[in-house]
């Protein structure tokens, strides 16, 4: 357990100390080159804004008016009937769209019906297989200016499928069901 | 496809509060929306301007072209049209790196770097190539080796083994990203058909 929070507190300083001392070595000037590169990162946040603002105004539009909530519902039989527990189906519904939203879904999910239950072993795995593709897409396009998306978010969204199905598969038979 | 998705969701929404009297929690979500989305820009920057600063020196020192050397094998066959020294190959392999970690601060900056690198390749263009959108595969498939974030949550909430979902969450992930990597390929092959590229 302890190995793991280590792990992740000292990833990233090590990663600094690596990459400045390899720079030294290389005989890098490491700060004037670290300041010339930050330089780029502000520029680029501010690009990403109307791209956002756009996404993220039309995705509360649809959640808070209750269109959402009223879509899930008329799915939830059909994906009842192929064994996907009702309880997680929001959950899967909202990841592609909201990181925020899953987030709190899957606390609630697990503050609902415990961590070691089917449904909070479910909602962890989902959480952590899946990524908020409509907000990479936002903004990773959004900071070079690409308008035209193609495939991509197809292939974003259908890959999101997988991995939920995926995780129902996966925690069905590693925890049983239930 | 996004302006279509994009417009029925605030189409669908509008019209839907319309009917259920739901209009006035349709306009606190419109600037409430537009709020958290500049909100979470400038929350970037802090983000962008420390790792874009700290992989400006990987990449001065050619550490960025060491570690595309020694993932090669697998980089061009992912990326077959980025020419194998290209500086984006570096980008793509460092995002994909601080992927795997979990470490998503530092993958979203080099996400972008990549992807601008991506587009000068394609010739400044607009429109998404093909290695633009398995790039966005594979970072939206988001293979994790420690998610983080969900063993704290587990934590919190008094869990008997809260890393016992690792290895569910691992095998999930690399059921996704696999799944990515060929709706990716299937995508482009029908493209190729319809002779939109190439």
């Amino acid at each position: 357990m302890s190995w793991i929070s280590t792990i992740s507190i000292w990833l990233i300083p090590l990663l600094i100390v690596f990459v400045l001392l390899y720079g030294t070595m290389k005989r890098v000037p490491t700060y004037e080159t670290f300041v010339d590169g930050a330089k780029e990162g502000f520029g680029m946040a501010i690009s990403i804004i109307p791209y956002l603002v756009g996404m993220l105004v039309a995705i509360s539009v649809f959640r808070a008016s209750g269109a959402m909530d009223a879509f899930i519902n008329i799915l939830k039989p059909a994906l009842q009937a192929i064994g996907m527990p009702t309880e997680i189906v929001p959950l899967a519904f909202i990841r592609p769209i909201s990181g925020t939203g899953a987030l709190g879904m899957t606390s609630d999910l697990i503050a609902t019906y415990g961590p070691d239950s089917f449904i909070g072993r479910l909602a962890s795995t989902m959480q952590g297989s899946t990524d908020t593709t409509f907000y990479v897409l936002t903004v990773y396009f959004g900071a070079v200016g690409i308008r035209k998306m193609g495939d991509a978010l197809k292939v974003g969204l259908l890959a999101d499928l997988v991995g939920i199905i995926a995780s129902i598969v996966v925690v069905t038979l590693v925890f049983g069901s239930m | 496809m996004v302006n279509i998705i994009w417009m029925l969701m605030l189409l669908i929404g509008i019209i839907f509060a319309a009917i259920n009297g739901t209009m006035e929690a349709v306009n606190e979500a419109i600037f409430k929306g537009a709020q958290d989305a500049v909100t979470i820009c400038i929350g970037l920057i802090s983000i962008l301007v420390f790792w874009l600063g700290l992989m400006r020196i990987a990449q001065a020192s050619g550490l960025l072209e060491g570690l595309a050397k020694i993932m090669k094998p697998i980089a061009t066959r992912l990326f077959p049209e980025v020419p194998s020294n290209h500086p984006a190959m570096g980008y793509i392999l460092s995002n994909m790196t601080a992927n795997l970690f979990g470490l998503g601060n530092a993958a979203t900056p080099m996400g972008i770097k990549a992807m601008e690198q991506l587009k000068k390749l394609n010739g400044d263009k607009d429109t998404a190539s093909r290695s633009m959108i398995t790039l966005l595969a594979i970072n939206t498939a988001s293979i994790t080796l420690i998610p983080t974030t969900v063993i704290s949550i587990r934590m919190n909430y008094g869990s008997a083994n809260p890393t016992e979902i690792v290895g569910t969450t691992l095998i999930a992930t690399a059921c996704s990203t696999l799944a990515a990597i060929m709706i990716d390929r299937f995508f482009y092959y029908r493209r190729v058909r319809k002779g939109r590229e190439l």
